[in-house]
């Protein structure tokens, strides 16, 4: 494609090798992108759920999950709408975690994420074991805020952030991969910042 | 239309040039533009706009499309934010004649099929995809399955508040008294009447605008699943 012209890069390039590509620093900013109307989710009224192709379906609470080894992510996120945020922390449970408890089954291969809204998002299966991926409650030491997906949201930050679906209530094992919520609205099946796997036919 | 309706499709990067360019309000200019290869759309889908430096350094943003499928032209309403790498090139250094790196249409979500009442509660520049969606229902011959709520500072600040006064939106302004109402935003006596028979509502605008919006809908009666919301932030 030409050169637009007039245009010139006025930001810098940020970190050495940190930056996918398209992608800019929104430095402290966090802005807030959702499809549907927010939700008041009590903790005491929300339930995490790993079910689908599984040995032993399982349904946690909010005092049950918590007492799981939490865990925390550093580093940076992704969002397809080209920010990118370095040095977040999450903590949580990692994904690993949860899915040991449910055991799953050798057929399964995917994965759909469900959110108390009905927002869904489909992954690998391989996108969500090997310390890659978290349910998180907490953001920079505190509470989740609710319009970041409070309280609970699934991370998984080597994927662009829509992946990361607000308020996850549940992770289906499927042997097929099956379009989430954006994927069946345009986005990319996978979501791979770095390959820039924004939107269909990327 | 529902959202196991919606089927993928794949976009490719085109090129659009600039046909005309005005300055409606003072924070936002209007781009007319001729896409090659155009595919049809539906109101309330977006863009992408990409602008390219010498060094292949590039930025994007999407913008929602304020034209309808049956305008020759794409037209897009942009607010010009300050350090905005987009939206400052577009105001400021984009003239006519010029042409950019355009995708789409982008997203299948938060569009109307011109078939279901709705009602759109829109603030700001988030009113650019009721514009489209009020142009498709007329085009369509449909305009009475669509009621537009527009909130705005003042007749100067809100886009489009012309064409909205023309096809009978009611408009709030929160800074300005205009003889018929207290200024402020809408009122649920103001939204009731509006929502009889809708099923579907279209809330735009920024983040804050969004969450008093759902607010005031839900506070309506209205069902939070037929609510679809698009807001955005300051991302230049």
């Amino acid at each position: 494609m030409p050169v637009t012209r007039g245009f010139f890069r006025r930001r810098p390039e940020g970190p050495e090798g940190r930056l996918p590509p398209g992608q800019y620093d929104t430095g402290s900013g966090w802005p807030v992108l959702t499809a549907e109307a927010t939700p008041l989710i009590r903790p005491e009224a929300w339930t995490m759920t790993v079910d689908g192709l599984v040995e032993r379906p399982t349904t946690w609470n909010w005092d049950q999950v918590q007492q799981l080894p939490s865990s925390t992510y550093t580093g940076d996120i992704h969002c397809v709408t080209t920010w990118s945020k370095f040095d977040v922390a999450f903590t949580g449970v990692s994904v690993d975690v949860l899915l040991d408890a449910a055991g799953p089954l050798p057929e399964a291969a995917f994965v759909m994420a469900h959110s108390s809204t009905g927002y869904t998002t489909n992954l690998p299966l391989s996108d969500l074991t090997g310390g890659k991926a978290w349910v998180v409650w907490e953001y920079g030491g505190k509470p989740l805020a609710r319009e970041h997906g409070g309280p609970v949201r699934l991370l998984v930050p080597h994927l662009y952030f829509w992946k990361s679906a607000k308020w996850v209530s549940r992770l289906e094992l499927m042997a097929r991969d099956q379009p989430g919520f954006w994927e069946r609205n345009g986005y990319h099946d996978r979501g791979d910042p770095w390959l820039e796997q924004r939107y269909q036919g990327d | 239309m529902s959202i196991d309706d919606v089927v993928p499709t794949a976009t490719t990067w085109t090129t659009g040039r600039i046909i005309t360019k005005e300055f409606p309000t003072p924070t936002t200019v209007r781009l007319r533009m001729h896409v090659e290869d155009r595919l049809r759309h539906w109101p309330g889908q977006h863009y992408l706009i990409r602008l390219r430096a010498p060094d292949d350094y590039t930025a994007q943003r999407s913008y929602s499309v304020a034209s309808d499928e049956s305008d020759p032209l794409l037209e897009f309403l942009v607010e010009r934010l300050p350090n905005g790498e987009v939206s400052e090139f577009l105001a400021d250094v984009a003239e006519v004649g010029d042409v950019l790196e355009m995708r789409g249409p982008i997203g299948r979500w938060f569009t109307w099929d011109t078939r279901t009442p709705a009602l759109c509660l829109v603030g700001g520049t988030g009113v650019v995809p009721a514009i489209s969606m009020s142009r498709a229902a007329r085009h369509a011959g449909t305009p009475d399955l669509l009621r537009v709520v527009a909130v705005g500072r003042s007749p100067e600040e809100l886009p489009y508040d012309d064409e909205l006064h023309w096809i009978g939106a009611t408009v709030a302004y929160t800074r300005h008294a205009d003889g018929t109402r207290v200024p402020g935003p809408p009122t649920p006596d103001e939204l009731l009447p509006l929502l009889d028979g809708v099923e579907l509502a279209y809330v735009c605008g920024s983040s804050r605008f969004a969450g008093l919006a759902e607010s005031l809908l839900v506070e309506c009666g209205m069902a939070p699943e037929a609510i679809r919301v698009e807001q955005f932030g300051a991302t230049g």
